[in-house]
């Protein structure tokens, strides 16, 4: 992989390979990283979970251990695509890829994961920067990511009918008093929405959202759904989301 | 009535081979030597061809050939034919631009055919058409019909000026005029027709093949009608004539009208068979399918209703633009004229009806029939504006459309758009959908939603369609360049099993079955004594195809009277082996029996008699094999009555489907499984169009919703189970009193859809919306913003 | 171009593909296996889910470089012994199919339900379904073709 000008891992193969064959990705070398044993554990280590990278969606949404500790991210899992694409698609691929509509991205900036790599170790938000951009080097791959498992946590999205990616999906989770509100598929990239936080900090229900936004972002506006309506979409799905945290 | 006779719920002959994955489709389909091709589409809405570039493309690896549009031109290959002359209201007839297989001079759609690349494998094909340089000065597009209409738009063709194709009118416009002004009530609507991509999942494909030592060519495609397709390329655009052209549809992955018509491909894989001397393939890719198959409806309508002050329907004035795309698909300009404002009586007795219609040229991909084709056009507008009325008058929406029924004593009833009923009982079906969904219930479950905070509406359609395409002689005299008869062949074998052969084909409807129950039913044999033959120029005699809801009805009719051909032989057969009069032999459960004694004779016997005739009618011919070609007398008038009912979260604005109610007169049913199957799959549809699904052009041409990333096809968790109802009358004019059944659903469910939703947006102030009703335009209806 | 070892339908497989060779072409051009079908070319339409290793995956998301050493069902080998796999039965009782194109998908898609729940109820069974595309039937009798085929499976409770 080194010795490639722009390689990519394969991992699942569910963003790449539609890339591929539509002529919209097409990097010199593609190293394939399925079936690697190292990467595909689910465990519980102290006050988290570690999933490898290479487990897959439907891994995590049947995995005793994410459903005992954040039966949100089982959840979350469990609705991403459709089910081929679970038995396919890995947490460290849709990580890598950042898709501004992914799910997990949402997953881990509101549990305040950490993504680890083959050399480093990078906080969730400082590793979304942007659309379909990450800090990860060419030859640098995910190992595993290490979720901090909240006292509540829900996620709650609005689909779009077509792709099926969200329009606005809201992972809200409570730990320690805090509370982190993260927001995907609105933006170019996944946000936290610290004005939803304080409101909820303060008085955690639903109505405690009332006229609170997800700040000032900029959304995105596209013949899926306007800027206007994933930003009002983003405040029912996250008050449907602090419901669900019940 | 035999157990695999009419009226039997068989189970599918055809399925054995598709459960098993043994189905034939063309693409499954490799010749011997067989090279692929690629096309190279233009990305531009609208440009002149500058040069083109072959050089790298040609010496590219595994590159056999690559064509343009000269190369088409020196070998003097003629355009696309269109199969339908409209003329204007005033006499002239329509515009009728030139349509090449390789885009010539202009290119005019985004995805238009510029080149072709034959090579070795499709990954080389593929790979030399990223490598084709052509020159494109780019043109300002006519992306839509408001900018194809607007003063001063960019011309699609210079010769159509206005980017008109006809200006065409039906009806009678003083008698219309003179029903509004003595009128109480005129209700008026703004709409539009959602434009379609009509995406049946097997994607189109054809492989041309060429024999030099028989002078024979082959073309396997993805076709509904392969009789047409074969008259048309053979005869207008290549100049084969039909015995040395052979048109062969295999399994065919559905059609929904987007595979009737004739496309460039077809033409480009036949044409560069016989030049690279090799069997050449193109499957399409699902990216290429949605800028290369033919669109549905886009329109843009103006109607008006008027009314007496009891709600009795005085006339009615209908203005339309159509979007015809960029070229004349091959039924293109009669989509929006003569199978759209010939059904704007619907079921009712209005008497002075007016339609002026616009067919306009666009940068866009050819619009043409997608399953319904211009009558689920008329009925959005009939049905819409009806329930508009009934809200304007104060008056219930199911009285009103009760009111002005045509009433079971007046048929045969005269329209004034041209069309004669038959037959109907438009009461009795309404009744039937009622029934089905408790329409009188609803007040309950609109309450009980609302203690949910949801938002619930019920709505109700009520329609006819003209199907059973069609008396050739009427089609003829409204422009139809084609007869629209069927053909049926029977021939029953030495040994008393059958096969048919129709000109229909059978791509979903189970014409395999439903046709082999027909012989069935007349003959005396078993279904599975029947084989039905279809899909082959090289062994059906002729045909018309499948579209329009027509098989049955005029297909199916074929058949019946070649088994009656079949059966008045075997009686001369048969009598002479009982030393009886033909007169005096009557056929029924398979025997030929003399009247009023004991003798009878098998089919078996007399079709044995039939090819080993020793012992033999004098001057009969051996055999038994009849052929008969069906022209119908008139069209059918399958009618029917929907109602949907759905629940709306008003944060969010989804609409959800909770009951879709569907009552229909299809006539008379062969197989009610088969019937059932098509009317769910029509509902899918109409309820994808009416929620989901919209083909958009951007202002610059380029289409926005290129796949189904962004193109809303519903999905399992999209709909509810359907209730489905009969209320039968059988067809007057055709043997087996069918009527047909293909496109009732798409037809008829989509305005109830939408009447639902204005229903359950009652209080928001809101009289129309368009389709889909999306989330989004849901909301902005519920939040003041407009819909 | 490598050379991949699989089995298919319970046969050994052994062939040479080239690095991007998508699964499901190597099945319909390779093994001649045309049963799983291709009706897009975003992953979405669900006509070419296979089996790999039991599971559903679609093969046209997959290279079949990354199938070596598993096992693969296609549609032609759910029928063992010239006896129909109950849910093609289903299918054909139920008229879960029209133009048959999308059918080998649905059904390689039921038959992994089932093997999961043994027995889902129209909704789990519709939301299952989110991966594949059917334009005939209006999933109506697709999904009654589905629950039946889990009953006769031995799941109804």
């Amino acid at each position: 992989m080194r010795e490639a000008s722009d390689g990519k891992f394969l991992a699942g193969g569910q963003s790449l390979i539609p890339l591929l064959k539509l002529g919209m990705a097409s990097p010199d070398r593609v190293v394939s990283i399925t079936g690697i044993a190292e990467l595909s554990g689910i465990e519980r280590s102290g006050d988290a979970v570690v999933i490898g990278a290479g487990a897959t969606h439907a891994d995590v949404a049947s995995s005793d251990v994410v459903r005992e500790a954040i039966p949100a991210l089982g959840a979350l899992a469990a609705a991403i695509g459709d089910p081929q694409v679970r038995n396919r698609g890995t947490l460290g691929g849709s990580v890598a890829h950042a898709d501004p509509a992914a799910d997990y991205p949402a997953a881990l900036v509101a549990l305040g994961a950490t993504v680890v790599t083959d050399r480093r170790e990078m906080p969730a938000e400082e590793f979304f920067v942007g659309m379909f951009d990450t800090p990860l080097e060419s030859d640098e791959l995910i190992t595993t990511v290490r979720f901090p498992v909240p006292e509540q946590a829900a996620y709650v999205k609005f689909r779009n009918p077509a792709s099926k990616y969200a329009i606005a999906g809201v992972m809200v989770a409570r730990s320690n008093g805090s509370v982190r509100v993260a927001v995907t598929g609105v933006a170019g990239s996944v946000f936290r929405a610290t004005q939803m936080e304080e409101a909820l900090a303060n008085d955690f229900s639903a109505a405690a959202l009332d006229g609170v936004g997800v700040g000032d972002v900029d959304a995105l506006s596209d013949v899926e759904a306007s800027a206007e309506y994933r930003l009002h979409l983003a405040g029912v799905m996250a008050r449907r989301a602090v419901e669900a945290c019940g | 009535m035999n157990d695999t006779g009419i009226g039997a719920a068989l189970r599918r002959k055809e399925d054995a081979r598709f459960i098993t994955g043994r189905g034939r489709f063309t693409d499954d389909i490799n010749r011997p030597g067989q090279a692929y091709a690629f096309i190279v589409r233009s990305p531009e809405a609208h440009a002149e061809l500058g040069a083109i570039d072959t050089t790298d493309a040609e010496s590219a690896p595994g590159v056999v050939a690559v064509f343009t549009g000269a190369d088409l031109a020196a070998d003097e290959v003629g355009g696309l034919p269109c199969g339908w002359q409209i003329h204007s209201k005033n006499g002239t007839p329509m515009v009728e631009p030139p349509h090449p297989a390789l885009a010539q001079g202009r290119v005019r759609h985004v995805g238009d055919p510029v080149a072709l690349v034959v090579a070795e494998t499709k990954a080389e094909a593929r790979a030399a058409a990223g490598l084709v340089d052509v020159d494109y000065r780019p043109l300002p597009p006519a992306a839509n019909l408001v900018q194809a209409r607007a003063d001063g738009a960019p011309l699609v063709w210079d010769d159509a000026a206005g980017n008109l194709c006809y200006d065409w009118e039906l009806g009678d416009a003083a008698a219309t005029d003179a029903a509004f002004e003595g009128a109480d009530h005129v209700v008026t609507l703004e709409l539009t027709n959602s434009r379609l991509i009509p995406n049946a999942i097997e994607p189109r494909a054809a492989i041309g093949e060429y024999d030099p030592s028989a002078d024979m060519h082959t073309l396997y495609t993805t076709s509904q009608n392969p009789h047409v397709i074969r008259l048309l390329m053979g005869a207008f655009v290549l100049g084969i004539p039909e015995h040395k052209l052979r048109v062969v549809s295999p399994d065919v992955g559905g059609g929904f009208g987007s595979k009737i018509f004739h496309y460039a491909e077809e033409v480009l894989m036949t044409w560069a068979a016989k030049k690279v001397g090799r069997p050449v393939k193109w499957t399409a890719e699902r990216s290429e399918s949605f800028m290369s198959d033919a669109h549905g409806r886009d329109h843009v309508t103006t109607a008006a209703l008027a009314l007496d002050a009891e709600g009795a329907f005085l006339g009615l004035r209908v203005k339309t633009d159509a979007n015809l795309g960029a070229y004349l698909s091959t039924f293109g300009p009669a989509v929006p004229t003569y199978l759209y404002a010939t059904l704007f009586a619907g079921c009712y007795t209005t008497p002075a009806i007016y339609a002026n219609v616009k067919g306009v040229f666009t940068n866009t991909v050819p619009v043409d029939a997608y399953r319904g084709a211009g009558r689920p056009e008329a009925v959005f507008v009939l049905e819409r504006l009806v329930d508009k009325a009934a809200k304007m008058l104060g008056m219930d929406r199911v009285e009103i459309r009760r009111k002005n029924f045509i009433q079971p004593d007046q048929f045969p009833y005269q329209t004034p758009v041209a069309l004669e009923y038959d037959v109907g009982d438009y009461e009795g079906t309404l009744d039937t959908a009622l029934e089905l969904a408790d329409w009188g219930g609803f007040p309950g479950r609109r309450e009980e939603a609302a203690s949910r905070g949801k938002l619930r509406g019920i709505g109700l359609s009520t329609f006819v369609e003209a199907c059973g395409l069609a008396p050739s002689a009427v089609a003829g005299a409204l422009g139809a360049r084609a007869g629209l008869f069927e053909v049926g062949q029977v021939r029953v074998h030495p040994t008393g099993s059958v096969t048919v052969f129709t000109g229909t084909h059978s791509h979903g409807q189970g014409h395999e079955t439903t046709f082999a129950q027909i012989v069935s039913d007349r003959l005396g044999v078993s279904a599975d004594q029947v084989e039905v033959v279809h899909g082959d120029t090289g062994s059906v005699p002729f045909g018309m195809g499948t579209y329009g809801s027509r098989s049955l009805a005029v297909g199916g009719s074929a058949i019946y009277n070649a088994v009656e051909k079949v059966i008045e032989k075997g009686t001369k057969i048969a009598a002479h082996l009982m030393e009886a009069s033909p007169e005096d032999v009557t056929f029924e459960n398979g025997s030929f029996s003399v009247v009023g004694t004991d003798k009878s004779v098998a089919l078996g016997d007399v079709a044995l008699t039939a090819y080993v005739p020793h012992n033999y009618p004098e001057g009969l011919e051996p055999g038994l094999e009849e052929t008969a070609f069906y022209d119908p007398k008139n069209f059918t008038f399958p009618a029917g009555a929907h109602v949907v009912e759905v629940e709306i979260d008003p944060e969010t604005g989804v609409v959800e489907l909770v009951n879709v109610c569907a009552a229909d007169d299809v006539g008379t049913i062969v197989n009610p499984m088969i019937v059932e199957g098509q009317m769910h799959g029509g509902l899918a549809q109409g309820i994808g169009q009416a929620l989901l699904e919209e083909c958009i052009y951007d202002d610059e041409g380029q289409l926005v919703t290129g796949s189904y990333m962004n193109y809303t096809m519903p999905r399992a968790a999209d709909l509810p189970y359907f209730k489905t109802g009969h209320n039968i009358t059988a067809c007057t004019h055709n043997p087996l009193g069918a009527k047909g059944v293909g496109e009732v659903g798409s037809i008829g469910v989509p305005p109830a859809v939408i009447n639902a939703v204005v229903d359950a947006l009652s209080d928001y102030g809101v009289d129309h919306m368009n389709m889909p009703a999306t989330s989004e335009r849901v909301w902005r209806i519920i939040n003041g913003a407009g819909g | 171009m490598s050379t991949v070892s699989l089995t298919v339908n319970g046969k050994p497989v052994s062939a040479d593909v080239e690095s991007r060779t998508l699964l499901v072409d190597f099945l319909r051009e390779t093994l001649g296996l045309t049963g799983t079908h291709v009706g897009c070319d975003t992953s979405q339409c669900g006509a070419c889910v296979v089996h790999v290793d039991g599971t559903s995956i679609k093969s046209c998301a997959m290279l079949a470089a990354e199938v070596a050493g598993s096992a693969v069902t296609t549609v032609e080998g759910l029928a063992s012994n010239g006896t129909l796999h109950p849910i093609q039965e289903a299918f054909r009782e139920h008229h879960g199919l029209q133009c048959g194109y999308c059918t080998p998908g649905m059904m390689m898609s039921g038959v992994d339900l089932i093997a999961q729940n043994a027995d889902p109820d129209e909704q789990e069974i519709r939301e299952w379904l989110e991966g594949n595309l059917c334009r005939c039937t209006g999933y109506h009798n697709i999904v009654a073709a589905i629950k039946s085929a889990a009953a006769t499976m031995g799941g109804a409770s």
